[in-house]
């Protein structure tokens, strides 16, 4: 093995070590003795078991993941927007410096609670995750477009490489690494911080909203459930992303 | 094409002076060796007739209008792209994929076509460079150092390949070895040494 996969290696999650978690968690659980406490990982199956079977569980998934995933893609092309113009002109960059500074330097809930006075609940997650995104998009493929090298672009203007031709085997092979990373912190920020948004807000139908039912009534195995819910689907939006993500950079690299 | 005329050049960085009131001629259809030691400069005029940089006074009008092509100090290549790649971004539309293909052979790249430029050595980078300044369209070519990091044998067998695809075009050389310029037939020597 060489040193790149094997430093590659450190970071993952191995099986032996989650099954050794998941047998302290089930163990502590045991020795509670209480589900309203801690509930047993065995019991949290079983409650997400019987979930998966009803249509309101899939609905909500429907209503939190369309509404997170629309703040993140509307986000993910303004950002992008806005990196390119503040790249062409220095005023743009000046002028969107103050609110991207502000919105960076803002907590999630703080923008919950001012926003819901303007905003409907139902369309809270949008803005809320659209919010967290916009800053890293732009910040990281700005920073992207300026790390293009500048004698590359003098060799494509002395061969007079066609501006699209430019683009596309110039400044985006420069810019989808920082494009990728934005994306990888981003997707499980936006997550994060709209089901904060709908916990807040409690828009009719959430996950949010079932999650804060499960709170009000204690019940701790549907907590439990909706929460590893939440992390399924943001762990597998992330890599379901960043795979098409790749398959496009790996096509960027044929001409 | 007419005599391409340098007149009165000056180009200063600071207080630094790299160019006072230089002349210089170039013959059409030729190899122009451009000489000098480093530091002379030779960058620098390049730099000027391809326009990526302006001269404090003087005149390059008949450089204005042409189409360059060049092997530039630094070999510019994308690294993400494969060498083929490379020479297909800046060639016309009309240079098919066989033609890049067999360009790359001739210089000794057959293994290396569709390797990312990232992957090759600076020799094997050096004549894919080359090799995309010897495809595109151009009135004017110039080869900066072009078979600098080449062992002899590879350099023969592509200042052969060079010359076959340089009869009768404008071309500037800068090189330290006049036997590389002799070998492509340059009869014209720019000696920067001389102005200093």
């Amino acid at each position: 093995m060489n040193s790149t996969s094997s430093a590659k290696k450190k970071g993952t999650i191995r099986i032996w070590s989650v099954l050794l978690w998941l047998g302290i968690w089930q163990l502590v659980a045991m020795t509670l003795g209480q589900d309203i406490l801690l509930v047993s990982p065995v019991n949290v199956i079983l409650r997400l078991f019987d979930l998966v079977q009803t249509s309101s569980f899939w609905r909500s998934i429907a209503y939190s993941f369309s509404r997170i995933a629309g703040g993140f893609f509307l986000a993910t092309l303004l950002g992008v927007l806005f990196a390119i113009f503040s790249y062409r002109y220095r005023w743009v960059e000046e002028f969107l410096a103050p609110p991207i500074q502000t919105i960076k330097a803002t907590p999630v809930a703080s923008f919950v609670i001012l926003t819901l006075v303007w905003i409907a609940p139902q369309n809270l997650s949008v803005f809320i995750s659209f919010l967290m995104v916009l800053p890293i998009m732009y910040t990281n493929v700005l920073m992207g477009i300026r790390s293009t090298d500048e004698k590359l672009l003098e060799m494509a203007e002395v061969f007079r490489v066609p501006t699209y031709r430019r683009i596309r085997y110039i400044y985006l092979s420069q810019v989808l690494p920082f494009f990728r990373s934005a994306c990888s912190v981003a997707l499980g920020l936006s997550w994060k911080a709209g089901i904060a948004a709908e916990v807040i807000g409690l828009p009719q139908g959430s996950i949010g909203e079932k999650l804060y039912q499960a709170k009000i009534y204690l019940d701790t195995p549907d907590m439990f459930a909706w929460t590893l819910v939440i992390i399924i689907i943001s762990v597998w939006f992330e890599k379901l992303f960043l795979i098409l993500l790749d398959r496009v950079m790996l096509k960027m690299e044929h001409l | 094409m007419k005599k391409l005329q340098i007149q009165d050049i000056s180009k200063r960085y600071g207080d630094t002076v790299v160019f006072e009131r230089f002349s210089c001629t170039l013959h059409p259809g030729e190899v122009n060796v451009l000489f000098g030691a480093s530091g002379s400069g030779k960058t620098t005029l390049l730099r000027l007739i391809m326009g990526l940089e302006e001269a404090d006074e003087g005149s390059l009008n008949s450089f204005e209008q042409l189409r360059f092509s060049a092997v530039f100090q630094e070999d510019r290549l994308c690294n993400n792209l494969s060498a083929s790649s490379n020479v297909k971004l800046v060639v016309e539309p009309t240079v098919s994929s066989e033609q890049v293909k067999n360009a790359l052979v001739a210089v000794g790249l057959g293994d290396a076509i569709r390797k990312p430029a990232k992957e090759l050595s600076g020799g094997m980078r050096r004549r894919v460079a080359l090799v995309r300044a010897l495809l595109a369209t151009y009135d004017l070519l110039i080869l900066d150092e072009p078979f600098k990091g080449l062992d002899e044998l590879t350099k023969k067998q592509v200042i052969a390949y060079t010359l076959e695809r340089t009869k009768d075009k404008t071309v500037i050389l800068v090189t330290h070895d006049l036997e590389e310029a002799k070998l492509l037939g340059a009869k014209h020597v720019i000696n920067l040494e001389t102005i200093a």
